[in-house]
């Protein structure tokens, strides 16, 4: 690109230009969730035709999302210091121990719920309270203080729980977070907030940025995506809203899961938080060019403390929904492969492992790639060392996508 | 291409400076960085700061800028006597430096950048739109044309247009005195002279504007006045017209011109 040539000052947006200007950002290496969202189609329909009676089911679509929803949860919370270029290699066992904090103070204590669930949150914020003054005032590097962390919270998980035990969950509340499915007309009701709320939102925007006279995308491009969104949603919806019980007369099971609300609830303050506040900005900023932000008066050390304290207040979160779906807490909640799917369902979803660019979307759209690849293998009676397999090479293929489209953005950037 | 001055901003011993050093010292350690510099920074009128590597240049204009205290010697701006303790502190007198490593954000688009840690709004709703405003209106009012977007995120611009971002965020604050560190050292020659214009106009608008160069006909290209930096000494200052290139040549290798005599090596040609 050369400085010399004269464009248009604001060139009208069409539909063609539109679509133009995205393909040329996703050839100059911006992909973003593109490839997650293709992997997934493609993931959905090998399973589809290979078990199409177990893995195309509402039952199954309706147990993928309570599966997925810690690993997602969790994964919304590592973009954020993925976001700075940072890692948390503790998040998973943040998480555990929060849950463990709740479980102990529920059951073995009988404190109220709302006490219970604030210490368990707490206990997530103080954590990175914690790695946040360790990685940006000490400086030691994020790598190295989580993995030390990694260790010691199983520790302090034994110690909280008891050697060996497990504490069983009887709130139900806890309970119904990640287990139960709300009532079909509230299932619908959220349904027409979400789509009009979504449609609402961005028509508002076009309004206002016409009203200015700034260039803002047309309408019926507009129309299209909102119609496309109410599609996706109301079939969403619709199907989980069929009897999905093995045994109907025994016990009905039909609505939209509970735990639902709270990914949607998450996506849309964190994302709101990412893209229209100073701190989202001041994130992105930092990630991208700290020295930059630095001089630009932004004070660094406390951006990234705060990003890691969101990161282990949202892995508490992730910890209950954990605890949540198994009905107890025990000091592997939210151990095993759980960060390294969480960070894998960011990464394939389109965050990068190099910092500065990243979406709360991308951990939903991550955690049902990851979900869905568990779910079919299972479903296809392959053993776990196929799962392991399978999972690590999606992994890499993520971060090579990364890696490769950072390489052809910084290519294509300066000339 | 020779870029015109402003009629009305030709240099002048009228006006009285913006910016005005006296006496300024500087030590790292042993390391005597500046002797006693004088520098004078007058609006509308662009002040080249040439001298050769290590002569202190980069030093100076910290200093002015706040990323570390002079030792001694006084700071005026606008006629007062100043202290400048931080960028802040710069940066509320008018003065905004642009890097010659430059300070934007590659993830970021350009609005992002240009107000990047001064956004419009509150800080839980940030008002994007009067910041695209604003944004766009003073890339017009600099003539800057070759920006489809202010929407288009930094890595996707070259060289020319990172720069031009960066000087628009410059003048974005109202400033009065704006720093550029060779702002031109890594374009190429169609990049240098949109910069170069860039630089010129800034002037015209009655801007003070600092231009650390190494390149002799950037310098004369664009500038009113050049002072030269040697050793940590303001060994001239003078107006662009009253020397030639061989002169500045001489005062940047060796401190002193013979052909100008001792008059002009003192400070300010008044
Ligand atoms: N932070 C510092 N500590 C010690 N010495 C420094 C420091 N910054 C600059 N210097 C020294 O000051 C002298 C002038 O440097 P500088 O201002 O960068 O020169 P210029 O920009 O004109 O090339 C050099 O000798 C350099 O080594
Ligand atoms: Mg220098």
């Amino acid at each position: 690109m050369s400085a010399t040539t004269q464009a248009p000052p604001e060139e009208r947006a069409s539909l063609g230009s539109i679509a133009r200007g995205y393909l040329d950002k996703v050839r100059g290496g911006d992909v973003g969730s593109l490839p997650a969202v293709l992997g997934l189609i493609a993931l959905v329909i090998v399973f589809s035709v290979l078990r199409p009676d177990t893995f195309t089911t509402e039952l199954n679509f309706a147990n993928l999302i309570g599966q997925s929803a810690a690993v997602m949860v969790l994964a919304m919370g590592l973009i954020f210091v993925l976001l700075l270029g940072e890692i948390d290699l503790s998040a998973g066992f943040t998480g555990g121990a929060a849950a463990a904090v709740l479980g102990v103070t529920l059951t073995n204590h009988d404190w109220p719920l709302v006490p219970a669930l604030l210490a368990g949150i707490l206990t997530g914020t103080l954590i990175g309270l914690f790695i946040g003054l360790l990685v940006a005032r000490v400086g030691i590097p994020s790598f190295v203080v989580t993995l030390a962390l990694f260790l010691a919270l199983q520790g302090v998980m034994l110690w909280i729980i008891g050697e060996g035990g497990t504490i069983g969950l009887r709130s139900e509340f806890v309970l119904k977070l990640n287990n139960g499915s709300m009532p079909i007309w509230l299932g619908w009701l959220l349904t027409v907030l979400t789509v009009v709320g979504y449609a609402g939102t961005n028509l508002l925007k076009i309004r206002t940025r016409r009203a200015k006279g700034l260039s803002a995308e047309p309408m019926l491009l507009w129309a299209i995506k909102s119609g496309a969104f109410a599609i996706l949603v109301v079939a969403f919806t619709a199907y989980l809203s069929r009897e999905r019980s093995p045994n109907p007369a025994l016990k009905s099971l039909k609505g939209v899961p509970n735990v639902v609300v709270i990914i949607l609830a998450l996506v849309v303050l964190l994302g709101y938080a990412l893209s229209r506040t100073s701190w989202g900005k001041h994130v992105y900023a930092t990630g991208g060019n700290a020295e930059a932000a630095r001089r630009s008066g932004i004070a660094v050390p406390w951006v990234k403390i705060s990003c890691f304290m969101t990161c282990s207040t949202i892995a508490a979160l992730a910890g209950f929904l954990a605890a949540s779906r198994t009905n107890s807490v025990s000091p592997n909640t939210g151990g095993s492969d759980t960060l390294l799917l969480a960070v894998g369902a960011a990464v394939i979803g389109g965050t990068s492992l190099f910092g500065g660019k990243g979406k709360i979307t991308d951990a939903v759209i991550g955690g049902l790639v990851v979900a869905v690849i568990r779910n079919g293998i299972i479903l296809l009676d392959q053993p776990s060392s196929v799962y392991y397999m399978v999972t690590g090479a999606v992994l890499l293929l993520a971060a090579s996508v990364d890696a490769i489209s950072r390489r052809r953005a910084t290519a294509s950037g300066r000339v | 291409m020779s870029v015109p001055a402003a009629e009305e901003a030709a240099p002048t011993t009228s006006g009285q400076p913006l910016l005005s050093l006296r006496g300024i010292q500087k030590s790292f350690g042993a390391v005597h960085v500046l002797r006693g510099v004088d520098l004078d920074v007058r609006p509308g009128h662009v002040t080249a700061l040439v001298g050769d590597n290590g002569a202190g240049k980069s030093t100076l204009i910290k200093g002015i800028a706040g990323i570390h205290a002079f030792d001694e010697g006084e700071y005026h701006f606008e006629g007062k006597p100043v202290k400048v303790h931080g960028p802040r502190d710069a940066n509320q007198l008018g003065i905004e430096v642009v890097y010659q490593d430059l300070a934007l954000c590659d993830n970021l688009d350009v609005v992002d950048n240009m107000f990047l840690g001064r956004e419009l709004g509150r800080s839980v709703r940030l008002d994007d739109n009067a910041m695209e405003q604003r944004a766009r209106e003073t890339l017009d009012g600099l003539s800057v044309r070759t920006l489809k977007s202010v929407r288009t995120h930094v890595s996707a611009l070259s060289g020319g247009q990172r720069q031009t971002v960066a000087i628009a965020r410059a003048v974005l604050w109202n400033s009065k005195v704006v720093i550029l560190d060779e702002p031109t050292a890594a374009l190429g020659v169609a990049q240098t002279e949109q910069v170069l214009l860039l630089v010129r106009r800034l002037a015209d608008r009655g801007l003070g504007v600092v231009l650390i160069s190494h390149n002799l006909n950037d310098v004369f290209e664009v500038a009113d006045d050049i002072a030269v930096l040697y050793l940590g000494q303001l060994v001239a200052q003078v107006r662009k017209d009253d020397v030639t290139r061989g002169e500045v040549v001489e005062l940047i290798t060796t401190g002193s011109s013979e052909k100008r005599g001792t008059d002009t090596t003192n400070g300010v040609d008044r």
